[in-house]
């Protein structure tokens, strides 16, 4: 599966549009991390587990994606977007969408 | 008054620690910004490459979740009584923004160039100057391309 967030595939001509895919997630953090969290506020810096959080959800959402559009016989997926947002205090939902094809 | 001893203490360690790590982080984000100058990152949707010599094309994306420390905190909170710049919470997106490049060009490994890089920021808990973890997310994400040699 080729996926790219521009319009075409370098070097290969789309041969059929399939539409619509997307794959999105949500997912919290154990109290844990979110107490370490909080703590971690009071000096600043990275919030590694959260930043470990949000790169496992995209990956998920990512595979779900690449999972629909596979559904759909498609071999790549063109202008793909990402989007975050907040649900709740420590949870985040991640969503990716784009356009299934095929190319040769 | 140990109310106002915590409060103080809060605000020392925010100050010392904080400033420690930004500093630390900057000198990270120089040193590794120098050692991907081979690799640049464009906005642009296409480049001036033939089309035949591009090998392969691949999505790239970097992320980070970076919170702001106690003491730059109370400062932006005393700025938004005056406003004006809020110099406490730009270093802080500026730092969000180049780690994820970073990372982006981190995970592009031998490619090219990247082509239609995004950033994009949102806060993962509630508002930075309420309660809770005041903390953003910034990622970056775009195609890498590898041409042939």
């Amino acid at each position: 599966m080729i996926i790219t967030n521009i319009e075409t595939v370098p070097g290969k001509t789309i041969v059929e549009h399939f539409g619509l895919v997307s794959g999105s997630t949500i997912r919290a953090k154990h109290i844990g991390r979110d107490i370490m969290a909080s703590l971690k506020n009071l000096v600043g810096g990275e919030l590694k587990g959260y930043t470990q959080l949000l790169q496992e959800s995209r990956n998920q959402a990512i595979d779900r994606m690449t999972e629909h559009a596979r559904q759909m016989g498609a071999n790549a997926i063109v202008n793909v977007r990402f989007s975050t947002s907040s649900i709740a205090q420590g949870a985040a939902e991640l969503y990716a969408y784009g356009t299934a094809v095929r190319v040769r | 008054m140990y109310d106002l001893l915590i409060f103080l203490t809060l605000i020392a360690a925010g100050y010392s620690v904080g400033t420690l790590l930004e500093k630390r982080h900057y000198r990270s984000i120089h040193k590794r910004e120098k050692a991907f100058l081979y690799l640049p990152a464009v906005t642009m949707k296409t480049v001036d490459y033939p089309e035949e010599k591009i090998r392969s094309a691949e999505l790239v994306y970097g992320s980070v979740v970076i919170s702001i420390d106690y003491f730059k905190k109370i400062l932006a909170g005393l700025r938004n009584i005056f406003g004006g710049t809020v110099k406490s919470y730009e270093s802080l997106v500026d730092r969000a923004r180049r780690e994820a490049l970073l990372r982006m060009k981190e995970m592009a490994g031998d490619a090219t160039v990247i082509v239609n890089v995004r950033i994009e920021t949102s806060t993962i808990s509630r508002k930075a100057n309420q309660e809770g973890v005041g903390c953003l997310e910034a990622i970056a994400y775009g195609t890498a391309l590898t041409l042939e040699k």
